[in-house]
């Protein structure tokens, strides 16, 4: 049931920061054809519903609010998608802005990854009740986050840049050495 | 004595020895065993001194409710006090030390005070050190501070660590006993999600002790099944050594998970606490036996019946080889049956009832060549820190001693209470049952939730059933319809069919005898620990404390760290008989959580040491550690202070970087600075509305300083504004208000102004920020090249984009110093790579970095306000004499009519001055210059304060600002300061701008 061990430090799940990823912030309304498509232009995926993530690699769209999305593209394209989109956009009453250097995203992996992130976010993550594609704003004890499943075992986090010195440290202790709570993997 | 018996104990594994010390003193006991099992076995029954009297306290109890065996445990890092050990496991090499006791546990200096006890009645404290009163704080204070506590606080740093959980399922089932097991079994067998919670180590609670049988099975092997079987089905989690802690509103309840204290060499957090959102919450938390109030029944070796029995069953330990049974009902037999299988002596059971006929269990004990004295009651206990033997008394009577018998042990028991807290916890109602004695959940008042319906159930033991068929068919049907409850559909099955003895009806014996007088009375105890007895509460209620609150606060009854779990019925029927009325009339004192102490640690959590607080960090976080950063926290973030060299002091260093900005060139991290994007339609309106002056007039590429006010009119924050399109305005804001004030933005959007079309976007960091400042400033950015930032190009308050030194920038020509400056923002990303290139083309421009006090310097020099300084959350822009930032021109603005709010209009509202000592000394910052007279409460009047102070280098003296009486009115006028040093300052108004106040020096 337990892999802990086979992680650097003898740690219950991977963790580690991700390389730099192109954020865009996208505000408007999301009901708009306008909006839906400087969206899924730039993302090249379909838009999502509330509360989800259709990401692949690192383009996507998060929805983040009923008139905010958060659009993943490679971080070296940001300046010319943000152009795409505004163009796009048009005169439509919309905002997009580059984030990408505001955030800092981590990864957790492994089989222990769910009880990693239990132990921070006051969210239910059960393997039935969030499976890949579901995307949740929340907070990581006490600072803001963001995150989504990459794959069964894997979670994308956000967080600010701020606090990513934070975060780390805070993954690496929730996923100290012989914490696994065997809550969800039995 | 007491001793470990050659047989039994279902719970000890005697293959598996430990060793364990107790106050020095080398013990053994087995795997399996409670602390206190163990020490029973090496007949240590004495563990304790009582709080007030000192009085040699034994073990009463085996589990959670035990009110004296509290002991230090563990050293160091380990260390903790007034942990029970009645719930503390052995382990191998277990550290115990006993509390409250001078020189020692046998002998203690402060059991004269038990001689003295008819001197320290209830309310004691209150009574004696009230006069005179100066004595107080020298005298009394420290001498009840010196009493207070029972175990030591820790000195050394815990050594272990703590974490939470967030746990959601549709049915939390608290109480794994047979109750618990079947309510998890048939909402899991429904479908539900299930976590089911148990403080022991073990499932099954009393029923394996207590017996009987489900469907024609010994009980124990229907708990060992129930739990294999909850434990191998996928919806169920089962979590030993885990309390339900405390219920909450919206489902959401608090288990407190001790993963290690059994095993502290093992890895991992030591407590885990559980934080868990559930559907319906069932509590199925048993019950607890209740003493009996005679006199002596506080000497070690008088324990509850339950625990007598739970000693000699679960670890094959007897408490003593002559164990006198004394109790008001049925249950206490199950104990002398038990004694007696396990070739342990009997002398003799009281009952303090008499009845027509024998109950099954009374025949069964007689069978087994019991004496039964029906009808009778223990006078007095033989004894000082063991007991000897009783004296009999007819329960009827006053007390006289018909008999006395010799015995180790006395079993009392007057009946059981359920354990009613969690129900409680949240708003679930009691009931009074006479039948029983006691308060059970009235489930027609359970805790609701927010659509009106119960979202807590209580089953079993818990909710006052005590036969086995009740309990287990209790159980079995709670457990299907908190299932239902959350969405499931119970499978339409039989409860199982339990089986046990009908048991004759108790008696209600709240006193024995039931004539005690006076002095039998005043040797009756309620509360072991806090040494209340029945005539404590009985004067506190002839003295008027009629509410059971308050007669609980004065007599410090069920105050002790067991929270009354034993004394709290007993002392609440005590006080009802006093005060003449019955006893659901005075009710129960409040439960709140958490059921029994959870550690700090639990509460803390991951929060420690690294990740105790989230501090927020720069991209030039790093650079500025490695090069002498004196720290200063600024909301969440921390900024340097002051940057400081070898050899110098911090004083030094803000005084060097403070001239070196003026003479040559300083730069400074301006990242934490708020710089939130406001687009769209609406936006030059919805800014208009938000800060005091105009924005909507400002020019695309221009900037402009803008003040901001709450709906009050006080002052919320300012900073720089820039335009940089037709729609879009980037707003500087404090470094603290960046969050606050980007949400007081989408406060007004979302709620007041939700049509207006506009959208906000907090990117604070999305730049790291410097600002060049000082006469070399535009050498420095020349020297990086890339764009014009000559004064024709890029005038003050203009903005423009660009590269320098081949970075993507932001310049913005704005001066919070005075001096030629510039704020440069590049992609966070590249904020260190901009900084390492200023700090090398400043190298020949004598550039410095700086920090936050030479910040605060140079602005205060400037005599430029700072949110947070010279406003507090009670300055309008008027005392700050900002009223060129008002705009006449505008309808309206947030803030707008509070100012002529007469209260605001007041011209004797202190106005903002600069203050500067005769001597050339500093003002002590917060300082109040002093006003002829007194006001009504006798203290000198005051006419202005400091609101900031410093010694500026530059001008080579003491500089201030103020809020002073009319102070612009009084320039050169003398006010005096007294400091908390003994001097009083004086000091003379004068302009706030102390330096270059034609602003020529910021635009060159």
């Amino acid at each position: 049931m337990s892999e802990a061990g086979t992680h650097p430090g003898g740690h219950i799940a991977h963790i580690t920061q991700a390389p730099a990823q192109g954020m865009i912030t996208l505000r408007g309304d999301l009901s708009t054809s306008a909006v839906k498509n400087a969206a899924t232009g730039v993302a090249a995926v379909d838009m999502p519903a509330r509360g989800q993530a259709n990401c692949v690699e690192d383009r996507g769209i998060a929805w983040m609010s009923p008139d905010e999305l958060l659009v993943l593209c490679p971080y070296d394209t940001v300046e010319a998608n943000v152009d795409k989109m505004r163009a796009t956009l048009g005169d439509a009453h919309a905002l997009a802005v580059d984030v990408s250097d505001a955030r800092a995203t981590f990864l957790v992996e492994g089989t222990h990854a769910r009880e990693v992130l239990a132990k921070l976010a006051p969210v239910d993550l059960a393997p039935d009740a969030f499976v890949p594609g579901m995307f949740r704003r929340t907070r990581l004890a006490q600072v803001p986050a963001a995150f989504w499943m990459r794959d069964a075992r894997t979670f994308q986090i956000v967080c600010f840049r701020s606090h990513a010195q934070y975060v780390h440290d805070l993954l690496k202790t929730a996923a100290a050495p012989g914490s696994a709570v065997a809550y969800f993997t039995g | 004595m007491s001793t470990r018996l050659a047989t039994g104990g279902r719970l000890i594994n005697t293959d598996a020895p430990m060793r364990f010390t107790f106050n020095g003193k080398v013990m053994k006991g087995y795997a399996g065993d409670t602390l206190a099992s163990a020490l029973l076995a090496n007949d240590q029954m004495l563990v304790g001194r009582s709080f007030k009297y000192h009085r040699p306290r034994g073990i009463v109890a085996s589990g959670v409710e035990e009110p004296n065996a509290l002991v230090n445990l563990g050293v160091e890092g380990k260390f903790e006090p007034n942990q029970r050990a009645t719930t503390t496991e052995l382990f191998d090499g277990l550290l115990a030390t006993s509390q409250n006791h001078w020189p020692s546990l046998e002998f203690d200096v402060g059991a004269l005070n038990a001689r003295l006890s008819r001197f320290m009645p209830a309310g004691f404290y209150y009574k004696m050190f009230i006069h005179p009163r100066p004595l107080w704080k020298h005298v009394y204070e420290p001498f009840i501070r010196q009493a207070a506590g029972l175990g030591q606080a820790p000195k050394g740093r815990d050594a272990d660590s703590y974490e939470h959980f967030y746990a959601f399922c549709d049915v939390l089932v608290v109480g794994a006993g047979i109750a618990g097991l079947m309510a998890a079994k048939s909402a899991a067998d429904a479908g539900a999600r299930v976590l089911s919670l148990e403080q022991a180590p073990q499932g099954g609670g009393r029923a394996p002790v207590d017996g009987g049988q489900v469907d024609g099975v010994p009980v124990d092997k229907v708990v060992d099944q129930l739990v294999s079987e909850l434990t191998e089905m996928p919806n169920v989690t089962l979590r030993l050594r885990t309390m339900g802690a405390g219920v909450y509103d919206h489902g959401y309840v608090l288990g407190y998970e001790r993963l290690t204290d059994h095993a502290p060499d093992q890895p991992g957090p030591r407590h885990r606490l559980w934080r868990i959102k559930a559907g319906q919450v069932i509590t199925a938390t048993g019950a607890i036996e209740r003493p009996l109030s005679f006199a002596g029944n506080d000497v070690p070796g008088v324990m509850l019946a339950s625990a007598v029995r739970d000693y000699i069953v679960n670890y094959g330990v007897s408490p003593g080889d002559r164990v006198a049974v004394v109790t008001n009902n049925d249950d206490a037999y199950r104990t002398a049956i038990a004694v007696k299988k396990a070739g342990l002596d009997v002398p003799v059971i009281l009952d303090a009832r008499v009845l027509p006929e024998d109950s099954p269990l009374m025949a069964e004990a007689r069978a087994a060549g019991i004496r039964v004295m029906m009808g009778h009651g223990v006078a007095s206990v033989m004894g000082g820190k063991r007991v000897t033997g009783i004296g009999v008394c007819a329960q009827a009577g006053e007390g006289a001693v018909l008999e006395e018998i010799g015995c180790d042990v006395v079993a009392m028991s007057g009946g059981w209470s359920p354990v009613v807290h969690l129900w409680s916890h949240c708003g679930g109602k009691l009931q009074w049952d006479s039948d029983y004695a006691m308060f059970r959940p009235d489930v027609h008042k359970a805790p609701v939730g927010g659509d009106g319906a119960a979202f807590v159930r209580t089953a079993g033991a818990a909710n006052g059933h005590f036969g086995l068929h009740e309990i287990v068919g209790d159980g079995h049907a709670c457990g299907g319809l908190a299932a239902k409850a959350t969405g499931h559909t119970p499978r339409k099955t039989d409860a199982p069919q339990g089986d046990s003895p009908s048991e004759a009806p108790l008696a209600q014996v709240w006193i024995m005898p039931q004539g005690a007088g006076k002095t039998l009375r005043a040797k009756a105890w309620l509360d072991y620990q806090n040494d209340v007895k029945v005539s404590d509460v009985q004067l506190a209620a002839q003295e008027g404390f009629e509410s059971v609150e308050h007669a609980k606060r004065y007599t410090t009854l069920g105050m002790a760290t067991d929270q009354g779990k034993l004394s709290n019925i007993n002392g609440l029927a005590i006080l009802s008989d006093a005060l003449d009325q019955p006893i659901p009339q005075t009710g129960t004192t409040t439960f709140r959580p958490p059921y029994t102490p959870i550690s700090m640690g639990a509460i803390a959590g991951e929060a420690r040491g690294a990740v105790f607080q989230p501090i927020r960090r720069t991209p030039m976080h790093d650079w500025h550690e490695a090069n002498g950063a004196d720290w200063e926290p600024v909301g969440a973030w921390r900024r340097p202070y002051a940057y400081v060299r070898q050899g110098e002091s911090v004083h030094d260093a803000v005084m060097r970087e403070t001239r070196n900005t003026r003479e040559n060139l300083g730069l400074l991290d301006a990242s934490t600075l708020g710089k939130l994007l406001v687009k769209g339609p609406d936006a030059g309106r919805f800014l208009d509305m938000l800060y005091t002056n105009m924005m909507s007039t400002l020019k695309p590429g221009k900037c402009r300083y803008g003040l901001m006010c709450g709906e009050n009119g006080f002052l919320i924050d300012d900073g720089v504004v820039a335009r940089i399109d037709e729609d879009t305005w980037l707003c500087h804001t404090t470094t603290g208000g960046a969050d606050s004030i980007h949400q007081h933005m989408e406060e007004w959007l979302q709620t007041e102004w939700w049509d207006w079309q506009v959208y906000v976007a907090n990117l604070t960091e999305q730049y790291a920020q410097v600002a060049v400042v000082g006469p070399n400033a535009r050498a420095a950015l020349e020297a990086l090249g890339g764009m014009d930032v000559s004064r024709d190009a890029l005038g003050f308050m203009e903005w423009a984009d660009g590269t320098l030194g081949g970075f993507d920038a932001r310049v913005y020509r704005i001066s919070f110093s005075g001096e030629l400056s510039y704020e440069v923002a590049v992609r966070a990303s590249q904020g260190q790579a901009f900084w390492d290139a200023l700090m090398a083309v400043g190298d020949s421009l004598g550039v410095m970095p700086y920090g936050t006090e030479a910040l605060h310097i140079l602005r205060a020099e400037k005599g430029f306000i700072m949110i947070g300084d010279e406003t507090d959350g009670t300055v309008i822009p008027q005392d700050l004499g900002l009223h060129w930032a008002l705009s006449k021109k505008k309808d309206d603005y947030l803030g707008k009519r509070a100012h002529v709010r007469s209260h605001m209009a007041d011209p004797d509202r202190w106005k903002l001055v600069g203050l500067e000592t005769l001597d050339g000394s500093t003002l002590p910052d917060g300082a109040y210059a002093v006003a002829d007279g007194t006001n009504a409460n006798g203290q000198r009047n005051v006419q202005g304060r400091v609101t900031s102070s410093y010694h500026s280098p530059n001008l080579g003296k003491g500089i201030a600002m103020g809020l002073v009486h009319h102070g612009p009115d009084r320039m050169g006028e003398v006010i005096e300061f007294p400091g908390t040093d003994g001097k009083t300052y004086q000091a003379r108004i004068v302009s706030p701008v102390f330096y270059d106040a034609a602003g020529e020096k910021q635009d060159v």
